[in-house]
This record gives structure tokens, sequence and C-alpha cells, in this order.
């Protein structure tokens, strides 16, 4: 007559199982309604913290689409840890392979530009280094430098303007998306994440920079769409480098 | 180490559960607001606003951390990064109160974010006992436990939760947090009495009281099925329910719970001011 948490569990998943025997209502009768509580709170839950993690996702595929895909997307992958902060970490897979999501090619990176902001505004405070810091280095010395990048720096790449789709969906006066490669840089200067729009050359540098390697390793795998200049004065303006060694 | 500048426990005051969208008005004019609560997973990222709001708000105000992701009743072992987790957020923060849930929400390493029942038995007892004191010897502090709302029950439950929550204060040294809310909507459910069940609660373990808003619905007989959604005002038979226990266990800290459909400031203010009347009858 013991009910499992195992039993439990997987019932309360399933909204068509069976309530397990010996989940009784005060007059020891079968409580299916007093056991759906749980299924409506898990279920609700789960799905409140997915769209206040994918607003835009959520903007472009419509609510009640969202809705249905969470209720997927939430027994396929429920959460791993207690942090709802970062529930969704599987979201770009998923809608990769979730077929009714197709016909939206860009909708998982949109999902991991989203699950970026996110980690981004919850990343560890840093000190920045000054804008000038690059200025100091010695011009023979610069290409054997390496940079500290801000834990809160992330970057997406995607072979559609996710970018500008970003922007026309939280911006009342952005322009509309041109079809074309985009990747985004985002950094942290103050308390909010800001998204800015780089190329997949930029993205790929400043990924090698954040694992340590040099700017002259990050310069020599690079084709020539780099402009290592101006990424560099992106990421100094924007805080987003902490020491320069 | 103590920090001098703060009681070590909370004081028998109405407090809120902190929200960020009232951060400015708290800040401006507290009223009779003596403490703020946290959830403690809100608390767990690296840095952010949320730790430097945090931060900011520890300077003026006694802080409670009430977990809600530890699943002290689960069968499986208690999850060692989330302790850790918490070990470093109650060292850092240094809170006047630590509190989690007589529930489990995790089962094979999936967390599902709600506050799920277990039956009470010898079995259970001990179990729940030996987790409260893994918390207690990791975190090194005492800790409050609360009594759930209840929806339904567990045939093979050989013990009252009552007895149950006794058991554990004996046991373990932990004290408890009263949820009257969560004693009014299991009283209903399970169609016992809540004076009852208040008369056979271990008072005197009491750190911490909480009060909330419920739903209220009914289940396939048409007998009243009352939800916790702590999305609305305290009614008044909870508010009947809170003098009636503060009658018998004296002032306590007194928490107003609001977690969904959050109103803004001035509504909460006006629950804070209730609760401080409450307490006001039975301070001295």
């Amino acid at each position: 007559m013991s009910v499992t948490q195992a039993q439990f569990r997987t019932a309360m998943l399933d909204p068509n199982a069976a309530v397990p025997d010996g989940i009784v209502n005060p007059d020891g009768a079968q409580a299916s309604k007093r056991f759906n509580v749980y299924r409506n709170n898990v279920a609700v839950s789960l799905s409140d913290a997915l769209e206040a993690a994918f607003p835009v996702v959520r903007k472009l595929v419509g609510d009640e689409f969202f809705r249905a895909m969470a209720g997927v997307y939430l027994r396929k992958h429920p959460p791993k840890s207690p942090l709802m902060m970062f529930y969704g970490d599987a979201m770009p897979q998923f809608l990769r392979r979730f077929e009714p999501a197709k016909s939206v090619p860009y909708l998982p990176d949109i999902a991991a530009a989203e699950l970026a902001l996110r980690h981004a505004y919850h990343a560890a405070d840093a000190t920045p280094a000054p804008p000038d810091a690059l200025g100091a280095i010695a011009p023979d010395a610069l290409m054997g430098t390496r940079l500290r990048i801000a834990p809160a720096v992330q970057t997406v790449t995607s072979n559609f303007p996710i970018h500008a789709i970003y922007r026309a969906n939280t911006q009342s006066d952005a322009p509309k998306p041109v079809m074309q490669a985009e990747a985004v840089l985002i950094t942290r200067s103050g308390f909010d994440p800001d998204i800015h729009p780089i190329n997949a050359a930029a993205a790929k540098a400043i990924s090698l920079l954040q694992n340590g390697q040099t700017l002259g390793e990050a310069i020599a795998t690079a084709d020539d769409t780099l402009d290592l200049g101006s990424v560099l004065g992106l990421l100094l303006a924007q805080g987003a480098i902490t020491e320069i060694y | 180490m103590l920090d001098a500048t703060h009681p070590a426990s909370l004081p028998a005051r109405p407090g809120v559960g902190y929200k960020p969208q009232h951060y400015s008005a708290i800040m401006a004019d507290p009223g009779p607001l003596g403490w703020l609560e946290i959830h403690a997973e809100n608390y767990m990222g690296d840095g952010g606003r949320p730790i430097a709001q945090l931060r900011h708000l520890a300077e003026r105000f006694p802080i409670s951390v009430h977990g809600v992701g530890l699943s002290i009743g689960a069968e499986g072992d208690l999850d060692k990064d989330h302790l850790a987790r918490l070990k470093h957020l109650v060292s850092w923060l240094n809170p006047a109160s630590f509190s989690e849930h007589l529930a489990w929400s995790t089962h094979d390493s999936h967390f599902f974010n709600d506050l799920l029942p277990l039956p009470y038995t010898p079995k259970t007892l001990d179990r729940v006992a030996a987790h409260i004191n893994e918390v207690q010897d990791t975190v090194g502090r005492r800790m409050l436990l609360e009594n759930p709302s209840s929806y339904l029950a567990f045939a093979e439950s050989t013990l009252s939760e009552t007895d149950f929550l006794r058991e554990l204060t004996q046991r373990t040294g932990c004290g408890l947090l009263l949820d009257v809310n969560n004693v009014f909507v299991s009283a209903t459910n399970l169609k016992t009495s809540p004076q009852a069940y208040i008369e056979n609660f271990a008072l005197d373990a009491v750190g911490e009281i909480h009060l909330g808003g419920h739903d209220e619905d009914e289940d396939e007989t048409g007998a009243p099925l009352l939800i916790d959604s702590h999305g609305k005002a305290v009614v008044d038979p909870v508010w009947a329910l809170l003098d009636y226990t503060l009658a018998k266990s004296g002032p306590k800290p007194l928490l107003i719970e609001w977690d969904t459909d959050v109103p803004e400031w001035p509504v909460l203010a006006e629950e804070i001011t209730r609760a401080d009347k409450a307490l006001s009858l039975v301070t001295a």
C-alpha cells in the first residue's frame, strides 16, 4: 500500500496515468482531482519559468504554441537542479529537433541568445580593465598578449540575422531584419546585459580569447572577415576585458 | 561569526517575502516592516543585480533565507551540490534565520519545482530526521522546518503531522516554521480542525509564522479543495486562526507571503499593517 516517490513522479508527469493506490481523500476514497493539484502546479510552474526565460521565442511563436511546446519540453527535460534561473538550458537543442517549430528555423538560435542573456545577468561581477589598457602594451608584444574576459561575456553564432530578429522583437523602432548570417556578443557593464551584433569571425576570436589564447593565435586562425581592432574596441568599451597579461 | 549589527534571530515583528519590484518602495518607507524573507534559490547565481540588491537589503534588514529546493522529504540522498550552494549563501549573508519545507521536490536528479507530500510513518520520520541532521551539520546552524499544505492523504500514514514535526524537533534540535494558512488549507481539505492542529503543534519550537492567500476549488465529490497559491490576500478565517495561535504562542516573527500575481507595494503594506496589529494584541 505504500506509494513510492517514483510512482508519484510518474503519475504526476502523465495526466492520463492512474493515481497511485494509497493516495486518498479524507474519506479514504481515491483522490484524483486532489492529485491533479500537483500535476497542475508542476506543469504551470515549469511552463511559467520557461515563459519568463524565453520572452522573444514566445513572441515569435505565439502564446498558444509556446504553452504547448513548453508542455512537451518540461516532460522531456524536467529541471536538473533547483536553480530555476537557469531552467531551459536544453531549449536550443530541443527546438532543433521539435518538428512543429521547423518552419521557424532561427528559433533555436534565438533561444540560445536568450539563455546567454540570462547567464550573463547572473554571472559573477568583474572589474573592467581601463579603456586605454591595450594602448599601454608595446606593439611588438601585442600578438603574445592574452586577455581575461569578464564572466558575463557570451557569444552566439547563427546562419540567421539573430541580432536583427532579437531587436525587432524587443524594440518598437527597430528595422526589419534582412536575411544574413549574424552572431551576437553579450556583455554586462552594469546589471543589465547588452546584446551587440558581430560576425562569426569575431565570435570565434572572442571564444579563443576566452579560452586563454593569445591575440596572435586568435588572428592566425581567422579569415579576412575578422576586424580584430573593432572587436577589441567593443570589448574594452563594454568593460568586457578585466585583465591584459 | 555573528554580525554584531544584526540580531541572531528574527524579531517578533511583521516581515514580507521580498520581491525585487518592491525594492525602492521598501527602502523609501518600510513602515512597520521588521525583516525580509528571500527564497534561497533566487540568490544562488554568481553575481549581478540579485546579489547586489541582497547585500544592500541585508545592511538594513534582518534576512530570513527560505529554501524551496532542498527536497528534505526525498527518498533519495540530498543534493550535495545544492547543500554546498546553501552553505555558501548562509555563510556570506549570515541571515537571521534559515528554513525549509517538510516536502520533497527532487527524484532521480529531476527537480519538479513544487512541494510534494510524503506519508508520515516511522520510516519516513527516520529519513527526514537524517536529512535535517545533514543539513544542520553542513550549513552549520539550526534550521526551521515548515508544515506543508495538504490536498490528499496517504493511506499508509500512521503518525499525525503534528506528532511527526514534534518528533523531528526532539531528534534533530530543529525549530519549526508554522504556516497558519497551510494549517487552514490542510484542515479544510482533510476535514480536520485547524484549532486542534494548533493545540497539538509544538509551539515552543516555532521560530517564525507564515501567512498567505489561497485559491478555492472543489474536488469531484463537491468537497472544498483549497489550494495554497500565495496569490491573494490573507482571508479572515486565517487571520482569526493567527490570533488563536498567537494567544497561545506569544509574539513571533510574522511573514506575509505573496508569490504569484504579486500586487503593488501598498497592497502588501496593508497586510503588513494588519499583521502588526495582530502582534500588538499579544505584545505586553
